[in-house]
């Protein structure tokens, strides 16, 4: 199975929400997809919604974080949002921290967070 | 439902696959969601270090009981280049593929129980089991 994950452009942001298990392959190409949407469209926050997604391993934290460095880098914030509480528990307990990346409970409070940021 | 089942690791795919035949297994045994996601976050963790260091492996799932409480018993196998240093592995931090793959300390801390046998040049096997709890929780 090789879906690509959708993004939506919303305004000055781009929305995805993951709704489905993320194997390898689909997370390394959201990560190109997301980091080419930005260029075309010169979104200046993105909210990636994670309600649905009902496990995280150490390799999809690391495609995610570095999915968020690389937005940094072209100067674009990235808000995640929806992390499950059994999600949160593990991740915490596997050891990840998710320390410099911003999170947000829901996708409204991730717009929040972004229309706050860039003084929209 | 038979419990006891194993799955071959042998692509990318097979790290999917394991961890939702025991995300399945791990739901129709009563865990509650918490434990769920445990379970198979640390199923995809040891797939994956199978697949990234010995290329191929064999995830064995097994009902287990002790002193009245059930459990879920993980075997991860495979006849890999075994692991040179344990103090190592067993440290917190990225692994030697830069991040790629389980952290060990972290799927120990997972598991209620957790044992691992390692030979150099012969292959690796990580045994964790996770106990149900009386509340079912």
């Amino acid at each position: 199975m090789n879906t690509k994950i959708p993004i939506l452009k919303l305004y000055n942001y781009l929305l995805v929400s993951i709704q489905w298990e993320l194997d390898d392959q689909t997370a390394l190409q959201f990560q190109e997809s997301l980091l080419q949407k930005i260029h075309e469209t010169g979104a200046s926050g993105v909210v990636i919604d994670l309600t649905s997604i009902d496990m995280i391993d150490s390799f999809i934290a690391k495609v995610l974080g570095d999915a968020i460095g690389m937005a940094k880098m072209m100067g674009v914030k990235v808000v995640l949002t929806g992390i499950q509480p059994a999600v949160a528990i593990t991740l915490v307990e596997l050891g990840i921290h998710l320390q410099d990346v911003d999170t947000a409970l829901d996708l409204e409070k991730g717009l929040e967070i972004l229309q706050k940021g860039l003084g929209d | 439902m038979e419990y006891q089942s194993s799955i071959k690791i042998l692509s990318e795919r097979d790290i999917v696959t394991a961890r939702q035949h025991g995300r399945n297994i791990a739901k129709k045994l009563g865990f509650g969601t918490v434990d769920q996601t445990r379970i198979t976050t640390v199923i995809s963790e040891l797939a994956r270090n199978i697949y990234l260091y010995a290329g191929k492996g064999e995830i064995h799932f097994e009902l287990v009981s002790a002193l009245g409480k059930r459990g879920l018993k993980v075997r991860a196998l495979d006849q890999g280049p075994g692991i040179q240093d344990i103090r190592v592995a067993m440290e917190d931090g990225y692994s030697t593929s830069g991040g790629l793959g389980a952290g060990l300390p972290g799927v120990k801390r997972l598991m209620n129980e957790f044992d691992l046998t390692t030979t150099v040049g012969k292959g690796t096997t990580v045994e964790v089991v996770k106990w149900l709890r009386e509340e079912g929780g």
